[in-house]
């Protein structure tokens, strides 16, 4: 069969989706053994588990298969790419699935809602993120779109008798699925306008001068669907009700891994549109919503009380900043930037996933409602895990030797070398702003008497998450090069090699 | 172009004489001798006295999802059952796993008593 109708599948195609295909089968597997298990509660953690370590693996050995390969392979006649870049998005996809996979275990059993269903659901999730990142054309967007978003609704709401995971939920549904339909929209709109669903045709013939206005709302309106999944002002309206409202775990995952797919997928369609076809209107919108998101990310965290709010403040401001990155390459089609968004979102995922484990290992039965008070004395109950969230806290400010801190400089860095030195300014000010909150976490760990200490049961699972994520984070900060410099396996240079990848 | 639209149209005709030749001719012909239950509205059978908004049972919804589902399921085997033979082994291939997902929600869904009527 090698009619455009019915584009060849082999094993090689498959082979080129394997980070999906471990994800989805995984997920169906865990789903067959929920059904036959019955009301017998197996280690829930422990089957799906595996599942994310083997994607992880799989999208490494692929790394090495693809790297230095073009063309880039194809499957399903051009649909979806495998190119270092999706893979590197894969790969902190599948931490962060894992990651989650392990919190959930430490979260559902205190919260007694420990199941099988659950697990899958993020498995799918995960699957639907890694089509999501490495698609080129919009059906197949749309199709990954959609399965990394109805099990994150689900799982939002997931704690049914509770009215803020509900209320959660029906929020993240009702907005997501008038942003999709947004999205479909912007995408029938393009094909109408050019005849085609491949990013590469449509978006770069679209925008030749004289092209019909279809192509251009169409481009804005698919742009409304991205900025929604990375809650980009002014479409992060949801963010802190559902981050607050979702199990915590849950809340980590979508910090951490929806996020990263969501930005992956939205780099990867502003390179395939190419310099010509991101029209100057779209990158001036860009700029504006970079500096928004920012700004209002910030502003708004400022006054939280509740922990899991601010950080959900936090992930909007981190969004603005990773803004700053596409925006100038929107502008200006450097892709040293992409590289320092790729690199910022491994360091983002990595503190976001540590600081939301401490607050799962700290937080009791009414953990929904931990406060930053509540941390009072907090430095010396549980000294490990409080120099770790001091740590998350430091890096998520920007300040060395973390992750965050080398995050930051490379995007600043690549912004002012391009010449976006009003835009560079706004964000040093945002982040001083955010030092602020940031540095009110650890005023209350080591400087505030513990009034009412918490109560919490230690947990070898979360510790190991946490530990994990602080190393990650030091590494990131301290040896960004890798562990041996000039190695061909350095972060920066792998995130250089994966953004040059990108047709 | 080996196809041709004709017998579509054809048949769009005739869905629209046919109907429309039956209420006619029953109008026409029909002796017409009202009483009060011959004009109540028709619910087969049921009366059709409460309110309308009632509630109902919220397994409905579990059937009508199941229905979707197995719905969907004919759309895609419809096409295939047509291009069986040219189609091939990748075809019976493609099917049987898209069949495999298929029963697995069903064996999911039965397992987790979705389909009891409790």
């Amino acid at each position: 069969m090698t009619s455009p109708l019915f584009p060849r599948i082999d094993a090689a195609a498959m082979a080129s989706l394997l980070p999906f295909l471990v994800f989805v089968v995984g997920g169906l597997l865990v789903l067959l053994v929920d059904a036959l298990a019955g009301k017998r509660r197996l280690p829930w953690a422990w089957i799906a588990a595996p599942v994310p370590v083997v994607a992880l693996l799989a999208a490494a050995v692929r790394l090495g298969a693809v790297s230095g390969l073009t063309p880039r392979p194809t499957a399903f006649g051009g649909q979806f790419v495998e190119d270092a870049f999706g893979l590197y998005v894969t790969v902190v996809i599948a931490l962060a699935t894992l990651s989650a996979v392990v919190l959930s275990d430490v979260f559902l059993r205190r919260m007694d809602r420990y199941r099988g269903d659950y697990f899958a659901l993020l498995l799918f999730s995960a699957g639907g993120m890694c089509l999501f990142s490495s698609s080129t054309e919009l059906l197949s967007l749309f199709l990954g779109l959609e399965l990394l978003s109805i099990p994150v609704y689900i799982l939002s709401g997931f704690f049914r008798r509770s009215l803020e995971s509900v209320e959660a939920a029906m929020k993240y549904f009702l907005l997501g699925a008038f942003s999709s339909a947004l999205f479909l929209l912007g995408g029938a709109l393009v094909y109408a306008g050019t005849g085609s669903t491949d990013l590469a045709v449509a978006l770069r013939g679209g925008f030749q001068p004289g092209a019909s206005g279809l192509v251009l709302a169409g481009g804005l309106l698919l742009l409304t669907g991205f900025l929604f999944k990375t809650a980009a002002v002014p479409f992060h309206m949801w963010t802190p009700d559902v981050y607050e409202g979702a199990p915590t775990a849950v809340t980590a995952f979508m910090a951490a891994a929806v996020k990263a797919a969501a930005f992956g997928a939205l780099a990867r369609a502003l390179v395939v549109a190419g310099p010509s076809g991101v029209p100057t209107a779209a990158a001036g919108f860009l700029w504006w919503v970079a500096v928004l998101t920012m700004t209002v990310g910030n502003l708004a965290a400022l006054g939280q009380q509740n922990i899991k709010r601010m950080l959900a403040y936090s992930s909007i401001a981190h969004a603005g900043y990773m803004m700053v990155g596409l925006a100038v390459f929107a502008a200006t089609g450097a892709r040293e930037l992409l590289a320092a968004v790729l690199f910022y979102l491994l360091g983002y995922a990595l503190m976001n996933l540590g600081a939301f484990a401490v607050v799962i290992l700290w937080g009791g039965e009414k953990e929904e409602h931990l406060e930053i008070s509540d941390l009072a004395g907090m430095g010396w109950k549980s000294p490990t895990a409080a120099v770790a969230l001091a740590l998350f806290m430091i890096s998520l400010a920007g300040i060395p030797p973390t992750g965050g801190f080398f995050g930051k400089y490379l995007l600043f860095r690549g912004a002012v070398t391009q010449g976006f030195v009003p835009l560079v300014v706004i964000a040093v000010l945002n982040s001083a702003v955010s030092v602020y909150y940031y540095f009110r976490v650890l005023v209350a760990l080591y400087m505030r008497p513990a009034t009412r200490p918490m109560e919490y049961a230690p947990s070898v699972a979360a510790g190991a998450v946490i530990a994990l994520c602080a190393l990650g984070v030091l590494v990131l900060g301290i040896l960004p090069d890798g562990l041996v410099p000039g190695m061909p396996s350095s972060l920066i240079g792998l995130v250089r090699e994966a953004v040059a990848a990108v047709r | 172009m080996g196809y041709s639209y004709a017998p579509l149209l054809f048949v769009v005709g005739f869905a629209l004489v046919i109907p429309v030749a039956f209420v006619l001719l029953s109008t026409r012909l029909g002796p017409r001798r009202p009483n009060p239950v011959k004009t109540e509205p028709y619910e087969s059978g049921i009366v059709p006295i409460p309110a309308p908004e009632r509630k109902f049972q919220v397994r409905f919804y579990l059937v009508a999802v199941s229905f979707l589902l197995f719905d969907v399921e004919i759309v895609f085997l419809f096409p295939w059952a047509v291009r069986f033979r040219s189609l091939g082994w990748f075809g019976f291939g493609a099917m049987l796993i898209f069949l495999a997902v298929l029963v697995l929600g069903l064996i999911y869904e039965w397992r987790k008593g979705a389909l009891e009527w409790r």
